[in-house]
């Protein structure tokens, strides 16, 4: 089917529209929205098997002859996160009904939601510099949406400070592209791998390359460009916090990966370079952020930080092996991050408390919740056999290959502090007796299986990537090979429509 | 033209940039007003200046026989005023919102420095929400 490639994006825009309609019924809203999900996995999942035939697919709207009008291009990578947004919005939307209240139903919660799913699979699939910068627009847009439906005391100084540097990157982002259109004369990322490459004032190429690079770090949450991402996601509602965790900055990590493979590889000794200090100091200073904290989701938020770190360490070597890495990590750390959020949902419906001096004594009390945190908690640290371990084996392997040993030990200590925070959570929210035994938290309340179902499935996909790593790690092998080998993408999308 | 442009850009950036810096909020949405006009500029002059022929195809030729401006960058600009037009509307009501719950506009002030997440900065300038609170 030609127009599959459009699907992912056009249904969760329908299904939004539909569920302005129903925004006055929490059931039937809630009912619609997980139809809408499960179908858009569907959706992603036949359109991994076409690019699994294929290779790479690609489409012209309007039929325009390329390289004008907009294309999709889809490859492995762009498939695989296609089908890993599904995944989170679907156990996301499930989750939903026991966290959200009717007000923020009320609010057009499953519009904004659906539009957010359909925004990052346009950021996915787009091969259009523009159109990308559009949909990071939508996103951005859907996000605010959410953003403000919260509650708490951190809320609106959170929100302004996300809302605001998001501004910022956006205005980074399209002067780059003005410089890009003015040197290049395309904004078609594969017209733009031939085009780049014949630049003769290279220096002005990589000035709009750093720019660039500055707009997605903020999206990515890069050092030293983080600081609103844990200033906002505590004061989201917990699902709302988990598709943000999960999805948000890693679009940022692929927009870069995108860019700096396809694009920008004209001066790798500048750009990848800066990539590599960045990654190294975000690892640091991520984690060691994360212990200075004692409320659950900002040690979690502290924890995007450090883990996008590697996702870029992985790029910023810019090894066959290491873009392998990067991508397994994307993939693990989307499900595992998510996770952990959802779990801190239900934490705070079972102690009452996101703060880890008001909770305790969870692992008596209710133990399911107690592994849906273990399996996701220790993947992040890297405890084999789950797929964190993987992730960083891979990217500390293809450190020391390329005789980065101090960013190798780096990673690997930062998997350490990563090991610390994680038990601290574990000994203060489930081991520790319960802060307020005896009174009203101590009788067990009853946690609901639309929470506890999606942690539950998860978790169980975050062990079984762990034990079937390896056809996991050959498709992410064929993944970085089309990235670094871009011909074959390139003249995909340059045969144009047929 | 390109040269008196460019020049213009610069400036705006830097007057947008200063508003930006001041750290009052009302401020910055002016600064970043000034920023996104100079960045639609900036696409604008890459684009190809020229103001002597439309961009028409003459009859019976398929291409531009003369140097005509392109028309791109304008469509580009375009959808970039649309957005962010969109995004200035949202950013007053949220600072707005922020500054009737928080009674401050200063990015230095308590309310915006809370970096620890249990609002005790906050608590002082507005109620404390029921819902962080355990007991």
């Amino acid at each position: 089917m030609k127009i599959l490639p459009v699907i992912p994006i056009l249904l969760p825009m329908a299904v939004a529209i539909l569920s302005v309609l129903l925004r006055g019924d929490e059931k039937r809203a809630h009912m619609l929205a997980i139809a809408g999900a499960v179908v858009h996995l569907m959706v992603a999942v036949l359109l991994m098997g076409a690019v699994l035939r294929q290779g790479v697919v690609a489409v012209w709207i309007g039929n325009w002859p390329a390289p004008f009008g907009i294309c999709l291009a889809v490859d492995y990578l762009s498939a695989a996160m296609v089908v890993i947004t599904a995944v989170i919005h679907t156990a996301v939307t499930v989750y939903a009904r026991r966290d959200i209240d009717d007000r923020q139903v009320g609010l057009g919660f499953y519009s904004f939601m659906q539009l957010l799913a359909a925004a990052l699979c346009g950021a996915f699939l787009t091969g259009d510099l523009f159109n990308l910068y559009v949909w990071f627009e939508v996103m951005l847009m859907a996000s605010f949406g959410l953003l403000v439906m919260g509650r708490g005391p951190g809320l609106l100084p959170g929100a302004v400070k996300y809302v605001t540097i998001n501004l910022i990157s956006t205005l980074f982002f399209l002067t780059a592209i003005g410089l890009i259109y003015g040197l290049t004369g395309t904004l078609n990322m594969a017209d733009l791998h031939a085009k780049a490459a014949g630049v003769q004032n290279t220096d002005l190429l990589t000035a709009a390359a750093m720019l660039l690079m500055a707009a997605f770090g903020i999206k990515a949450a890069l050092f030293p460009l983080f600081f609103w991402l844990p200033a906002a996601y505590p004061t989201l509602p917990v699902s709302v916090s988990a598709f943000f965790a999960g999805m948000l900055t890693k679009v940022g990590v692929y927009a870069i990966i995108r860019m700096f493979t396809l694009v920008f590889t004209h001066d790798t000794g500048v750009t990848h370079n800066t990539l590599l200090v960045v990654a190294a100091l975000t690892m640091l200073f991520g984690v060691v952020g994360a212990a200075a904290q004692m409320e659950m989701r900002r040690i979690l938020s502290f924890h995007i930080i450090s883990q996008v770190g590697y996702m870029v360490l992985g790029l910023a070597m810019f090894t066959p092996l290491a873009l392998a890495g990067a991508i397994v990590y994307l993939v693990h750390h989307i499900i595992v991050k998510a996770n952990l959020f959802l779990v801190s949902g239900l934490v705070r419906q079972a102690g009452g408390s996101f703060h880890l001096k008001h909770v305790g004594g969870l692992y008596k009390s209710h133990g399911l919740v107690a592994v849906g945190f273990i399996i996701p908690a220790f993947a992040l640290a890297g405890f084999p056999p789950l797929s964190g371990f993987w992730a960083k084996l891979l990217i500390i392997k293809a450190g020391i290959d390329s005789q980065y040993y101090t960013l190798a030990v780096l990673a690997a200590l930062v998997g350490l502090l990563t090991v610390f925070s994680m038990i601290k959570i574990w000994s203060e929210v489930f081991w520790k007796p319960s802060p307020a035994e005896g009174s009203r938290s101590s009788g067990r309340s009853r946690l609901s299986a639309w929470m506890l179902g999606p942690v539950l499935a998860l978790a169980m996909i975050t062990v079984l990537l762990g034990i079937f790593m390896e056809p996991v790690i050959r498709f992410s092998v064929i993944a970085a090979g089309q990235l670094l080998d871009p011909e074959p993408y390139v003249s995909a999308v340059l045969r144009g429509a047929r | 033209m390109e040269a008196l442009l460019a020049c213009l850009v610069g400036l705006l950036f830097a007057a947008g940039l200063y508003l930006m810096l001041s750290g009052v909020l009302v401020r910055f949405v002016f600064g970043l007003s000034l920023i996104s006009n100079a960045v639609n500029l900036l696409i604008f002059t890459a684009g190809r200046l020229e103001n002597v022929h439309p961009p028409l195809i003459a009859e019976g030729q398929t291409t531009l026989s003369v140097p005509a401006s392109n028309a791109l960058p304008q469509a580009l600009i375009l959808t970039a005023i649309v957005i962010g037009f969109a995004m200035v509307t949202f950013l007053l009501v949220l600072l707005n919102g922020a500054y009737l719950r928080t009674g401050s506009q200063d990015t230095d002030d308590p309310p915006f420095l809370d970096e620890t997440g249990d609002g005790s900065l906050h608590a002082a300038s507005a109620g404390r929400s029921a819902e962080s609170d355990p007991s």
